[in-house]
């Protein structure tokens, strides 16, 4: 059971959520797929953590096999090649990995060597397996990260798996939801939020994933982001209150369920109707085809 | 025309609030939201009056015509991507296309063309100010060739404003190179937490990279002091200028759902507001030399 | 000798453009006749690679030197192996600034700002 957690926006409380969900359930999967600026890392500070390099492929030429034809550079649509100098030159930061230009090339003068743009890192937690992934800085993309961290994944099928999604509605974020069972969207209580909660929602549904939202951060006095589902008759799976102890709690470090007993309560009927919900959807769906599982 | 860069790392640290407010301050003829993914900023701005809107086309994306299809798959074999579908004719994805041309490449049918794709939309009001904005559409690669058009629509049409107030894009990525690039000052907003404090060095990392002028403020800092001071104490250790701290304050909240700045009204965050930006002014101001 | 301006406008009086690699038009001078030919640089629509694709270009037109205000270390990379060099530009004539080198009076470029990586991928 995969359940994706996501918002429109960053700082809105998706690694509160999911950090938080993921300790409930006691037995269950966390993967961290904000790759950019991971932070579940901090509060489950993992044990027994195993690295591995994520690469990406990029282009070596031949110059002895070159004859300068220049067709790769020519068919390069991230102009990542340049022959100058009487060669060609990679530009490996913007390379996209596509292989093009070693099927163009008619000599056979290129081939493909592998360069880091991360690491996976896995470990334990108090029953928790935490999965994340964090990019180099100066790399463009995200997106191999996730795709490994995707993979990995589904090492471990049928446990409770939570995936701490990027913030933003962009490609990132699509990998990430891919092969979900569920989404939850987590929004604040300001038109910001509202408005941000619009953007994730017009993804969810275009995947057509089941999904709740859960309204975080919860003062007294109107609720733009409560308003909007109930204008589109979204479920409002919970409520998290602004309060300064959960705050400081997390701005520790800390995970609420394993430190406060009213939050172990929260989270933990906030997971009961979650997973109520997801097994509801799936007697009432078809399975879904995965990408990666 | 100086360009002042607000940024932070990490979502939620009240980039667009601070933003907002100096705009408000400095009475600001120029500014942009280079968040292209989840844009805040037009909610503060308050702009009546129709924007001049463009398409913003990313990198053309493959296209299969369906009467030549053969079905023979070598582009579902050929693509890195996983950007295309079996069936009895093949599909692609475009929200996995990246673009690369390896299927047109292959394809023994020609059945494949690259056709251009418009992947968000680019706003521009003018008026007394200008203010340049976009929305990137969702599942969409976050580009810095979106927040380098909505920064150039922006100088275009104010090139002689003396000052312009970006409002920037979390994370470290393409978007955020984008932004840094030609500003003369970048102004992070530091959260007091334990991820907080990360993404801030993480940014740093990245901006530094520029050499551009950097200072940083703690934004919500009550909520934590502890966490501020460490944050102040790696502004000294580190040479960089701290300019300032604004407390956690439910009439930001109020504001923002009334449209309003924190400078707009009477408020805690409003008042500290004005000294983190008097320290920042002085500094982005300062003749000290090039800044590289 | 042939030499390469980025320049905002496709005429003689143009000002210079600050970016190299996003510029909208290059402007190829050759000091022995003094004819000017303007070309319009395909690459500022690129959304990656728009440094490597202008200086491939400027490379492949024959230029010995760029003058500009300022270069990306991807352009830099391409136009120093093509034994391209570089100058830096003080003004925002093209062509006060072609006067200017023609004198002796512009200093090569040095200060090689890094990529911008701008290539969205989507």
């Amino acid at each position: 059971m995969r359940i994706a957690v996501l918002s429109g926006k960053g700082g809105t409380g998706k690694t509160l959520v999911s950090v938080n969900l993921a300790a409930a359930a006691k037995a269950a999967f966390y993967i961290d797929c904000d790759v950019e600026e991971p932070n579940g890392h901090l509060f489950f500070k993992p044990e027994n953590v195993r690295e591995k390099e994520v690469t990406v492929a990029i282009p070596v030429v031949d110059e002895h096999q070159c004859n300068g034809c220049r067709r790769c550079v020519d068919f390069c649509r991230f102009n990542a090649l340049a022959f100058v100098g009487g060669k060609v030159s990679v530009f490996e930061d913007i390379c996209h990995s596509c292989g093009g230009c070693a099927l163009v090339c008619p000599v056979n003068a290129i081939s493909e060597k592998q360069r880091v743009v991360g690491m996976v890192r896995r470990g334990e937690s108090g029953g928790v397996g935490v999965l994340g992934g964090i990019m180099n800085p100066g790399e463009a993309s995200g997106m191999p990260l996730i795709k490994q961290l995707m993979r990995d994944s589904f090492a471990s099928p049928g446990y409770l798996t939570f995936i701490d999604c990027p913030p933003g509605s962009g490609c990132l974020v699509m990998e990430s939801i891919r092969d979900a069972d569920y989404c939850v969207m987590v929004a604040e209580p300001t038109t910001f939020g509202a408005s941000n909660l619009q953007s994730v929602y017009e993804l969810v549904k275009l995947f057509g994933f089941p999904h709740g939202v859960v309204l975080n951060k919860c003062l007294d006095g109107e609720n733009p982001s409560e308003q909007f589902c109930l204008d589109n008759g979204i479920e409002i799976l919970g409520k998290i209150p602004f309060d300064k102890i959960l705050g400081k709690i997390t701005s520790e470090g800390q995970i609420a369920v394993r430190e406060s007993e009213a939050y172990a309560r929260l989270f933990g009927a906030l997971l009961q109707t979650i997973i109520r919900d997801v097994r509801h959807e799936t007697t009432v769906n078809p399975q879904r085809k995965r990408r990666y599982g | 025309m100086k360009q002042l860069l607000i940024l932070s790392g990490k979502g939620g640290t009240g980039k667009t609030t601070v933003a907002a407010a100096f705009i408000r301050l400095s009475n600001a003829k120029a500014y942009a939201d280079c968040d292209v993914d989840a844009p805040n900023l037009h909610l503060l701005m308050n702009r009546s009056g129709k924007a001049e809107r463009s398409d913003y086309f990313g990198m053309p994306k493959a296209a299969v015509d369906a009467e030549k299809c053969v079905a023979c798959g070598l582009c579902m074999q050929s693509c890195r991507f996983e950007a295309i579908e079996a069936g009895d004719v093949y599909r692609i994805d475009r929200f996995a296309c990246e673009g690369c041309g390896v299927c047109a490449l292959v394809c023994p049918a020609q059945a494949i063309t690259m056709e251009p794709a418009k992947s968000g939309d680019l706003m521009l009001f003018r008026g007394d100010t200008v203010f340049s904005t976009a929305q990137l559409q969702m599942g969409s690669g976050n580009s810095g060739k979106l927040v380098s058009e909505v920064k150039k629509r922006l100088f275009s049409a104010a090139p002689g404003a003396p000052l312009a107030v970006l409002d920037g894009s979390p994370g470290i990525g393409c978007p955020v190179i984008a932004s840094v690039s030609g500003t003369d000052m970048v102004l992070i907003v530091a959260e007091p937490s334990v991820s907080g404090i990360s993404d801030m060095e993480r940014i740093l990392k990245t901006v530094r990279i520029f050499g551009t002028k950097a200072a940083v403020c703690v934004n919500k800092y009550d909520t934590n002091p502890a966490m501020t001071e460490r944050i102040e104490s790696f502004c000294i250790q580190n040479g960089l200028p701290f300019t300032g701290k604004i407390p956690f304050d439910p009439e930001a909240v109020t504001a923002v759902n009334r449209s309003l700045t924190i400078a707009d009204i009477d408020c805690a965050a409003g008042r500290a507001v004005k000294a983190v930006y008097a320290k920042t002014m002085a500094i982005l101001f300062e003749e000290s030399g090039a800044a590289v | 000798m042939k030499i390469a301006l980025p320049v905002n406008n496709k005429s003689d009086d143009t000002d210079i453009c600050v970016s190299f690699g996003r510029t909208p038009y290059l402007m190829i001078y050759d000091t022995q006749t003094k004819q000017s030919h303007f070309f319009d640089n395909a690459a500022a629509d690129s959304p990656g690679g728009a440094g490597i694709k202008t200086a491939q270009f400027v490379a492949d037109q024959g230029v010995e030197a760029v003058l500009t205000p300022r270069c990306g270390e991807n352009s830099a990379q391409v136009l120093k192996a093509a034994g391209v060099k570089l100058y830096k530009t003080t003004g925002d004539s093209a062509a006060g600034e072609i006067e200017k080198f023609a004198a002796g009076g512009l200093a090569e470029l040095n200060d090689i700002h890094p990529g911008f990586h701008g290539h969205g991928g989507r």
